[in-house]
Formats: structure tokens, sequence, C-alpha cells
């Protein structure tokens, strides 16, 4: 039972990085930078979501106001990710990759001290209605965790026939593949990468919403550690690749369910992670479902 | 009034001048040839002309409309469609999603059919292949589902550059013919081609192309038998 129950967390866990690692490898895919700024702006998702559902709750039901509280999380994340895109990346398509990293890594920086300005460094409580939890037989799961779970699904089933079925999905993995073929079939590099960085940073602000169902505390490092996380899950995947994400992140989140349900094992969950990905870069340097990439000449 | 007109086009690639100053034409219904030896720019010209790198002097008219700074992927739904060198076709995708993906300029859901029924009548190996991966196909399939990419936008003008490269002998008389067919159908041609030879036997007219000038230009068979070019490039 325990190791059922475990796993239902560690496969919820897992959703939230993979709903991140989403965005870094999409970014990557389609943009070819890394954004390291990717983890922040799960924090700004945070603070919205802690503003707003503070400012709602009481004038509207508690399930309302979360609800307007995610929205307007989604809305603000999409904008920013969009943001900054046009303002810090977009100068620099063609400057070395190099250049970019930096750049993202100072956004990141930008966005924390921002945070800090505004809220202080010191962690907030953001108070969410309590949900409950669903008893089957011996099985005690808490909705939240249910919630992150069914939410995961949709969302990954969701983006999948997105790529597959739409015009624009279709756009996406043509312009990762190949960008200057794909503008000679009249793909607009600029849109495309636009949508990447808005899908990216919509699922950055759902991520922020569950992190928070589990641990209902925010501060401006909020987003630091799931960031590399996901980012971890992304490369342990196949960075660039969509069902990677989907795949690391889960395999990430239950292996860190599980050690930490050992209690040897407990201290050294996140060593266990990385270690796991120096072994996969060792073992296969692409990651699991990462192709080899023909060097263009 | 011609369908394409290049006016002194200069590109530099930092502090060299790749190609200085070449001026010619295509006109409707055309198979214009541009041959020439490696480095001689003949891809470069390619690029300029459909936006990907950006030029440094000289004008490009298509169809009456000053095309010398438009965006790349605005092009193709202005009915100028390229087949790049080496296919650059989009190898994880379907043969069938490559093809979706060349009709990507167009809104006309219903004249999507049509036209890929088009393209299988043609070239029934696509039609047989058309849930396969695309980088799964055989060289020469490869440059066929290319062309046919390009094609599935109903182009005014067609770039092919290179399309006989690192191709079996008997597959580049297959593109050569679907060039002539594609041509006979209504859609004009410029052709970049290092082979010579096949290239000069199908065109209307050819420029030849030498260190980023044109040095002489004629219909394909005067320079076929053109002394100069027939040692040049020709073989003797």
């Amino acid at each position: 039972m325990e190791f059922l129950l475990t796993l239902i967390n560690g496969v919820s866990l897992g959703g939230i990085y993979a709903m991140i690692a989403l965005g870094y490898t999409m970014v990557y895919g389609i943009a070819k930078m890394l954004n390291f700024a990717h983890g922040d702006i799960i924090m700004v998702g945070g603070y919205s979501i802690f503003v707003f559902a503070a400012t709602s709750f009481g004038t509207l039901p508690p399930w309302v106001s979360l609800l307007f509280a995610v929205l307007m999380a989604v809305i603000i994340c999409a904008l920013l990710g969009f943001g900054v895109e046009k303002l810090a990346y977009k100068p620099l398509r063609g400057a070395s990759p190099l250049a970019v990293l930096i750049t993202a890594i100072g956004v990141s920086s930008f966005l924390q001290s921002l945070a800090q300005v505004f809220f202080g460094s010191a962690a907030k409580f953001v108070q969410f209605p309590d949900l409950g939890s669903l008893s089957l037989g011996e099985l005690t799961v808490s909705y939240s965790t249910l919630i992150t779970l069914i939410s995961t699904v949709i969302v990954m089933l969701a983006l999948t026939l997105f790529v597959k079925l739409t015009k624009t999905g279709r756009a996406m993995l043509a312009v990762s593949e190949d960008r200057e073929a794909a503008q000679l079939m009249g793909v607009n590099i600029n849109f495309i990468i636009s949508i990447t960085f808005i899908i990216g940073s919509s699922l950055a602000a759902l991520a922020g919403l569950f992190s928070l169902m589990n641990v209902p505390f925010i501060k401006p490092t909020f987003g630091s550690l799931p960031g590399i996380k996901a980012f971890t899950a992304a490369v342990i995947g196949g960075i660039g690749s969509i069902p990677g994400a989907m795949l690391g992140g889960i395999l990430l989140g239950v292996v860190e369910c599980f050690s930490n349900s050992v209690p040897t094992l407990a201290p050294y969950t996140n060593a266990i992670e990385f270690a796991i990905l120096i072994i996969i870069l060792i073992v296969k340097p692409t990651g699991i479902l990462g192709k080899k990439r023909r060097e263009k000449v | 009034m011609a369908l394409l007109e290049v006016n002194n086009l200069e590109v530099s690639y930092g502090l060299i001048k790749a190609v200085k100053g070449v001026s010619f034409e295509v006109n409707e219904g055309e198979i214009v040839a541009l041959i020439g030896a490696n480095g001689a720019g003949k891809t470069t010209v390619m690029h300029a002309l459909n936006g990907l790198i950006g030029k440094s002097g000289g004008t490009v008219s298509f169809g009456g409309e000053d095309i010398t700074s438009i965006k790349a992927h605005r092009l193709v739904g202005m009915g100028m469609a390229q087949v790049p060198e080496g296919r650059r076709i989009f190898g994880e995708l379907t043969v069938y999603d490559n093809l979706k993906m060349g009709y990507y300029s167009k809104r006309d859901k219903s004249e999507f059919e049509k036209k890929l029924n088009e393209i299988y009548e043609s070239f029934p190996i696509l039609k047989e292949r058309s849930g396969q991966i695309a980088g799964t196909l055989s060289g020469g399939e490869q440059q066929m589902l290319a062309m046919s990419r390009a094609l599935m936008s109903s182009p005014k003008l067609l770039l092919l550059d290179e399309p006989s490269m690192g191709l079996s002998p008997l597959y580049v008389n297959t593109i050569f013919d679907m060039i002539k067919k594609v041509n006979s159908l209504g859609t004009t041609v410029l052709l970049v081609e290092q082979n010579a030879k096949k290239a000069l036997s199908i065109a209307s007219r050819a420029y030849v192309l030498e260190i980023g000038n044109i040095v002489k230009t004629g219909t394909g068979a005067e320079l076929l038998n053109d002394e100069d070019i027939r040692k040049a490039y020709l073989g003797g």
C-alpha cells in the first residue's frame, strides 16, 4: 500500500517536473538556447497566485478565487515569457550561445531581485482552500496530488495533440529540425519562437501552482531548485524531445519520492537524482529519447 | 517584363565579397541555369534571392515587385519556392507531413487535397511512402520529396539549388526529367548546378558564374557548344 502511495506521489511530483521540463526542452528545440530564467517564471507564477488568491479570498468562494488566481498567473507568466524573449533574447539571435546563456542567467537574477524588492526575501505562506483527501480502503491520497496528476495528464495530452495535429505544432517540429528550411516553407520563425515561450511559460505557471499546493510557501528562489531538477529531467529524457521531457520528469519525480521514503537514502535524494543524470550522460549522451543531430555543413 | 530581375546583386561575408554585382533575369516559362565551379557564388546568389542572407547591394524584383529586403518566410506566399541545396527535408516528419509543410503558406484547405493528389499522381512512390518517416527515404526519393514539397505551394518560380548533388546517375536523370515536366506544366525554373552538361541540356538560357561575376551568357545549346565552356566545365 505504501509502495502505491509513494508511486502516486512520485508521478504527481514528476508531473510538476515534466511541466517545467517541457518549457526547457521546447525552447531548446526551437530557439536553440537554454533558458535558465525558466525556473524564475515558476516563481513569478507562484507570487501571482499568492497575490491574487490573497486579494480575492473572502470576496469570492475559495474555489473560484483559486481558479481566478491561477488564470491570472498563467496570463502574467505567458506575457512575461513573451516579453523576456522579445527584449532579452531576440536581439541576440545569431549571437554566440554563451552570450545568450549569460543573458538568461542575467534575466534570472533580475527576476529574483525584483521579487525580493516587492515581497522581501522571507518565505510567505500561501493560503489555499483545504481540499481534503480521498480514501480508498487503506489508501489515502490528497486531492491536491490527484489534481496535479490529472492536470499533468491533460496538459501532456493536449500538448502532444497540439504538436501533432495543428499547423503551428507541425511548424514547431519543422523549425526545431531545420530552421532555414522551415523559413523556406513560409514559417515565420519569430512567431513560432514567441508561441513556444508563451506555452512554456504558461506551463511554468501551472507548475508553480502545483508546487505551492505541495508546500505552500513562496520566496524569491522558489523556482531555482525545481528549475534545476526539471532541466535535469529534460536532459535525462533527451533535450529537445517533448516525450523525453515528460518521461524524464516523471522518472525523476518517482525516484525522488522513493528515495525520500527510505530513511537512510532520504538525505541523499538530490545527490541520487543528479547521479542518475551523470550516468545517463555517460551511457547515452543524447538522453533516453534524444536523437543524434547531424551537424549541418 | 521578366518574372525575376536581379540587378547588380552584391553579397559579402564580412570583408569578403562573394557576389560582386551580378545581374540576370528569368522570364516566365523559362528554365534558366546558373552554372559555375565550386565557390563561384552560386549558392550565395540563391540564399540572397530567398532572403536567408542579407544583400550588401543591388536589387531584386519578382513579378514586378521589389523583393530586395523581403523576409525569407514571405516569399513562398508570393509565389517563389525553393528546393535548398542538400534537400533539407524534415527527416523526422513523415512524407505526408513534409508535403503538408510545403503547403504551409496557403490557407485554402480544400485545395490541399487536390494539390496532394496531383503530387501523388506524378510521383506514386511518395504516395506509397506517405506514412514513412522522411529521413528513411533514399537520397533520390528525398530529392523528389524536396521538389514535391516546394511544388505544394504552386509556385510561379521554383529555385533549385544543386538538385543532382549526391545522387546516382540514374536518379540524376529522373530528377532532370522531373524538372522538365514541372516546367512544361507552367512553372518557371531557376536552376543552380555544378553538373553543367545536364543543366545546359535542359536550360532555355544559362549564365556562367566565376568568382562572384557573371562571365558568359547564352542559350543552353550555345553554351553547350562554346569552346571555353566545354574546356572549363564539360570536360573538353
